[in-house]
């Protein structure tokens, strides 16, 4: 007998959670399936819906996200959920993510430095980096650790000043309280400071935070915040910004980082739970969908692959949030690309050599490999019918858009997965 | 007494370095010029195969014999550069035994050492062998790590007394009354070690003798004195896979053909090669069906090339020559030796001798005997000492042993770092300071970079050759914005940003051989990092407009938040919520 929900959702990463979290507030009774870990870990953690207009190459970040979405092709997937599905999608994430993040008071994009040192446009961003807002003109001093060499404060500030943000910056490195072994993780340093452990300082027993706040001190000056990289914890990040703050008198903010991203891992933890505590019943790592039946156009069941046995989950509708060519939704060999669970049509060029751009950051048709929807997010076929009636696709999933070019990654996921869920839930 | 011949030297090759230190060890003056980094030309795509001379022990036994005595010394003098991994040649059932046994005849003539294996021997030893070969003969083939043997050449000319220049182009060559008498050389950014943003300069450099080691593009460089040179370019490609499929180099054993070998790399194995007459040595097409032609054919000795992960193809181009009027059609069977042409006896038109052709496992005989050539013609008499001396990093045998132990080395991270800097391990890695590790697949630590950086300024490109950060299989992904932070504050920010911009792209121009499967799906996380998260592609430092910083988003007011701190104590955001936190 099959494992037997209203919808199935098929995918962990963003979209999928969205997906589930609106069929679960619609009513439905849902299942989410996914293969591993999410890819919610190298994010780093910001929630983006749109930094720049696609084909606007040389234009400047967009100002209002909500207001350019009225500007995108009809085929993007935002003009087909329309902008009530982003703005309610939206405010189904900020419900679940609760004071952890911010943006929500106001359509305009925040601009944040990231550890390159440049600012990017998002529209949602973690408490932890709302002081470090680059529209915000209070003088900022940036902190690195001797061994971490994914963020350098030195470049991050000067590179800041480049940009011509508003306010003065400057950097310091410190040893980190702790030595930690010289190819530590980044969470290493958060748990350690989660745990906030006693070290001998020059003689002194100090806790780590303190211990910090004292080897940071006397680069403060007139700073009114601190920036660091994004360590400040997995599981008490407040209370850990909080006593920093108290101790050197400034506020204190985080630069997102690239993988393994600590805001990322929070993000993931906390869409987890949410979901958990709405209800949803999820398998995550219990291996991937493989293969499916189905009749007359309409998905039976599927099947996921436990260690080579197959095991069969049933459902009325499904929601595919398995992501793009980086999360495993969207396959390629030398010969071309497909949809590998249900063989869905991904259109791209036959010649490979046509898949990419010269240039680094160029126009690249990889970017937007992925499956085609309809109105009503169904995955159609090269005629244009829907593949099958019961089944939608949400996020990277979804082709027809570049979002490390359009900084648009989950909003689009946040905005076809709750679209998608609430569909399913309604037909469910 | 000034008499001290002094030779310029024109190409940054291994043919072109080789002489350098052969030059002064014997006492020249000796200016070394590269348009680009060391090994910037075919040396820096090239196969690394050190050959035992059993490729050409059938049709080309001179080269064969040469290739076997300079592999047993480079393994003497380049201990660092070189491994031992031995070679196969592996004969499947369509392939004939008479070649086999022309094969082994002519290994013996050539004083090859050889073994015969029957299959279940070949397949013992490499597993991943197809099931249905025959046999294979075992030869003393190796692999060379052409970047660190260049470097170590360089620096050893350097310690010699010689100049090395990079990113110094020889634009012109100085001609006074029939004789070239020097080089008009063009440097990218002032002489010395590359850094952005430094203006360039032009330099006339006089000299005795300039000796053309400008590989593929000799025939470019003799123009500039009206010397006719052909070269006949031939490019081949090789195609890296993620991880060491085989751990000795594997040939097939037939003659000459396309995509019959691999050869192991330090953490990759590498698929070659094909061999296509090509008009621009710089310019040529780098085609998919050369990619595909090496998987498909040597997945008939390795079966699970197949289904394997490359992770970039690279292509070089082999600058071949043959004297005039022999007209070889085919690429194929223009002859691999070397020349030698003294423009004096061969054009009337003293000053210069090019030397062109041959193998990167022959430069050291090569580089002897042009040097005995000029030596020779100063009236020089000492005699060549490089195939006895070692190298810079070869120095001690012991020494990587020692250096091991002194620095507890016993972590894969230190028996990297070990291997790659050889004897001079204890120099670069005597650190007090903290030595993180900043490219991750390849191990290499920053103690390395910081030596690469200190050698060869900020050319991040110039960093990955002495190292291998970025070369392993995200391709400067996770890394490549860790190498431009080594930069600072040596280097200011925007040097660091420009040499990033320049890594990545070359890192790019690479892997877009390898753009299936998981490398696609490598690929766009790394696009994601970079554009998404770095905002790399879009950078407002990058474009002449300011932003209005004003019309964004600047956090929740500052009023708001003293608020909030006073009336909470602690939290500035609502708090602690449960164990997730934010
Ligand atoms: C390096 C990096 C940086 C990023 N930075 C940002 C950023 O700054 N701002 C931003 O807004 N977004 C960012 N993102 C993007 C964001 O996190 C999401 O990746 C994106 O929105 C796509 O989400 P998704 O849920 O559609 O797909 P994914 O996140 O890729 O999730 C797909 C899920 O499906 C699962 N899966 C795949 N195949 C199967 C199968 N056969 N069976 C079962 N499960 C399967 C996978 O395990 C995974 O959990 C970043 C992403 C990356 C990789
Ligand atoms: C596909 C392929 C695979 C190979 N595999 C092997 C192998 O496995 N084993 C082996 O032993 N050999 C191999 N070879 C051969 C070997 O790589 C070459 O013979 C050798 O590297 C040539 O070195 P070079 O110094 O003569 O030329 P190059 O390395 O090309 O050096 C010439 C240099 O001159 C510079 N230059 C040119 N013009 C100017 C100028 N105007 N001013 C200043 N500088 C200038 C160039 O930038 C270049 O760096 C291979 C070759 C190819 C193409």
């Amino acid at each position: 007998m099959a494992i037997d929900s209203d919808v199935l959702v098929i995918g962990g990463g963003i979209a999928g959670i969205s997906s589930a979290l609106a069929a679960r507030q619609a009513g439905a009774d849902v299942r989410l399936v996914s293969e591993a870990e999410t890819t919610l870990h190298h994010a780093s953690g910001l929630l983006d819906v749109l930094g720049y207009h696609p084909n606007a190459a040389g234009e400047g970040p967009v100002v209002d996200p909500f207001d350019a979405i009225a500007d995108l092709p009809d085929s993007h997937p935002y003009a087909i959920v329309g902008e009530s599905a982003v703005r309610d999608g939206l405010a189904l994430l900020d419900d679940a993510l609760g004071e952890a993040y911010q943006g929500s008071y106001t359509d305009a994009n925040a601009l944040v430095p990231t550890h390159g040192g440049t600012v990017k446009p998002t529209a949602r961003y973690p408490a932890s980096v709302a002081a470090g807002l680059a529209s915000d003109d209070r003088e900022m001093v940036l902190v690195d650790f001797e061994r971490l060499t994914g963020f350098d404060a030195g470049v991050a500030a000067d590179h800041l000043a480049a940009a011509g943000i508003p306010a003065d910056t400057s950097a310091a490195t410190v040893e980190f309280p702790i030595v930690v072994r010289d190819d530590a993780k980044v969470t290493r340093y958060a748990h350690l400071l989660d745990e906030n452990p006693t070290v001998t300082v020059e003689g002194r027993e100090r806790r780590v935070r303190a211990a910090l706040a004292d080897a940071i001190e006397p680069h403060v000056g007139d700073a009114e915040r601190v920036g660091f990289p994004a360590v400040l914890g997995v599981d008490h990040p407040a209370e850990i910004r909080a006593e920093l703050q108290d101790r050197l008198d400034a506020a204190i903010f985080e630069v997102p980082m690239g993988p393994p991203s600590v805001p990322g891992l929070r993000l993931e933890d906390r869409l987890y739970a949410a979901l958990d505590d709405a209800g949803g019943r999820i398998e995550a790592g219990g291996g991937p969908i493989v293969g499916f039946d189905a009749t007359e156009g309409t998905i039976s069941e599927v099947y996921l692959d436990r260690s080579g046995s197959p095991i069969p989950y049933a459902a009325d509708q499904y929601v595919l949030a398995t992501g793009d060519v980086a999360g495993g939704g969207i396959d390629s060999d030398r010969e071309g690309v497909t949809e590998p669970i249900f063989g869905c049509h991904v259109p791209h060029p036959t010649d490979r050599y046509e898949w990419f751009d010269e240039a680094a950051f160029g126009d690249h048709d990889f970017a937007e490999f992925g499956v085609v929807i309809d109105e009503m997010l169904r995955p159609v076929a090269e005629t244009g019918d829907p593949e099958f009636s019961n089944l939608r696709a949400a996020g990277a999933v979804i082709g027809g858009y570049d979002y490390p070019a359009e900084k648009s990654a989950s909003g689009v996921s946040i905005a076809t997965g709750y679209a998608a869920g609430r569909q399913a839930a309604r037909e469910a | 007494m000034n008499n001290t011949p002094h030779v310029v030297v024109v190409g940054g090759g291994s043919t072109g370095v080789g002489i350098a230190r052969d030059a002064a060890m014997r006492g020249f003056e000796v200016t070394l010029v590269e348009k680009g980094n060391l090994t910037h030309g075919t040396t820096g795509r090239m196969h690394g195969l050190l050959h035992s001379g059993g490729r050409y022990a059938v049709s080309d036994q001179e080269s064969a014999r040469e290739c076997i005595e300079e592999n047993m010394i480079l393994r003497e003098i380049a201990t660092h550069c070189v491994e031992d991994t031995g070679g196969l040649f592996v004969k499947r059932p369509e392939d004939t035994e008479e070649y086999y046994q022309e094969k082994l005849e002519g290994l013996r003539a050539c004083s090859i050492p050889a073994t015969e294996l029957t299959a279940a021997e070949a397949r013992a030893r490499e597993p991943y062998l197809a099931k249905d070969i025959d046999k294979a003969i075992e030869v003393p083939d190796g692999a060379i790590d052409p970047f660190r043997l260049c470097v170590a050449n360089a620096k050893s000319a350097q310690n010699h007394g010689a100049r090395v220049e990079t990113f110094s182009e020889v634009t012109d060559l100085l001609v006074e009354d029939g004789e070239i008498v020097g080089v008009e050389v063009t440097h990218e950014s002032g002489s010395g070690n590359h850094v952005h943003g430094v203006e360039g300069a032009v330099e006339e450099i006089r000299a005795d003798h300039v000796v053309n080691a400008a590989g593929a593009w000799t025939g470019e460089l003799a123009a500039m004195a009206d010397i006719d040179v052909e070269v006949r370019p031939s490019k081949g490609v090789m195609t890296i896979m993620n991880v060491r499929q085989v751990d000795t180099v594997i040939n097939r054993c037939k003659p000459k053909g396309d995509a019959d070998i691999v050869v192991p790399h330090e953490t990759t194995a590498i698929l070659g090669t094909t061999d296509e007459e090509v008009s621009d040595p710089a310019e040529y097409p780098e085609e998919q069906w050369e990619v595909d032609l090496m998987i498909e054919e040597l997945g008939k000795l390795v079966p699970i090339l197949e289904d394997a992960r490359t992770i970039r193809s690279f292509w070089g181009v082999r600058p071949l020559y043959e004297p005039p009027d022999t007209g070889t059609d085919d690429p194929t069977d223009i002859t691999r030796q070397f020349f030698l042409l003294d423009h004096d006896e061969r054009d009337d038109r003293p000053g210069m001798t090019t030397i062109v052709g041959g193998k990167l496992t022959t430069y050291r005989l090569m580089a002897e005997q042009l040097v005995d050539h000029l030596a020779e013609k100063f009236g020089i008499e000492a005699a060549c000492r490089t195939a006895e001396e070692p190298l810079p990093g070869s120095e001690d045998e012991g020494a990587i042993e020692a250096a091991m132990n002194e620095f507890g080395l016993r972590s894969p991270i230190g028996k990297r770092s070990a291997e790659r800097l050889g004897s001079r391990t204890a120099d670069v890695l005597d650190t007090d300071e903290p030595n993180p590790v900043v490219c991750g697949c390849e191990a290499v630590t920053r103690a390395e970079v910081q030596d690469a950086i200190e050698e060869s300024g900020s050319n991040l490109n110039a960093v990955r050759i002495r190292t291998r950060a970025s070369m392993g299989n995200c391709q400067g992904g996770f890394c490549s914005h860790r190498m431009a932070n080594e930069l600072h504050p040596d280097y200011d920010e925007r040097q660091a940003r420009t040499a990033l911009d320049e890594l990545y792209q070359e890192r790019w121009k690479g892997q877009r051989h390898a753009l299936w499967g998981e490398q696609l799906g490598q690929a766009m996380i790394t696009y994601a990092m970079h554009a998404l998260t770095m905002n790399r592609d879009r950078d407002p430092a990058a474009t002449e407009d300011s932003l209005d910083f004003g019309a964004f988003d600047a956090g929740p007011s500052t009023e708001a938040r003293t608020t909030a701190d006073e009336s909470a104590g602690i939290a500035t955001d609502g708090g602690e919520e449960g164990t997730h936190g934010d």
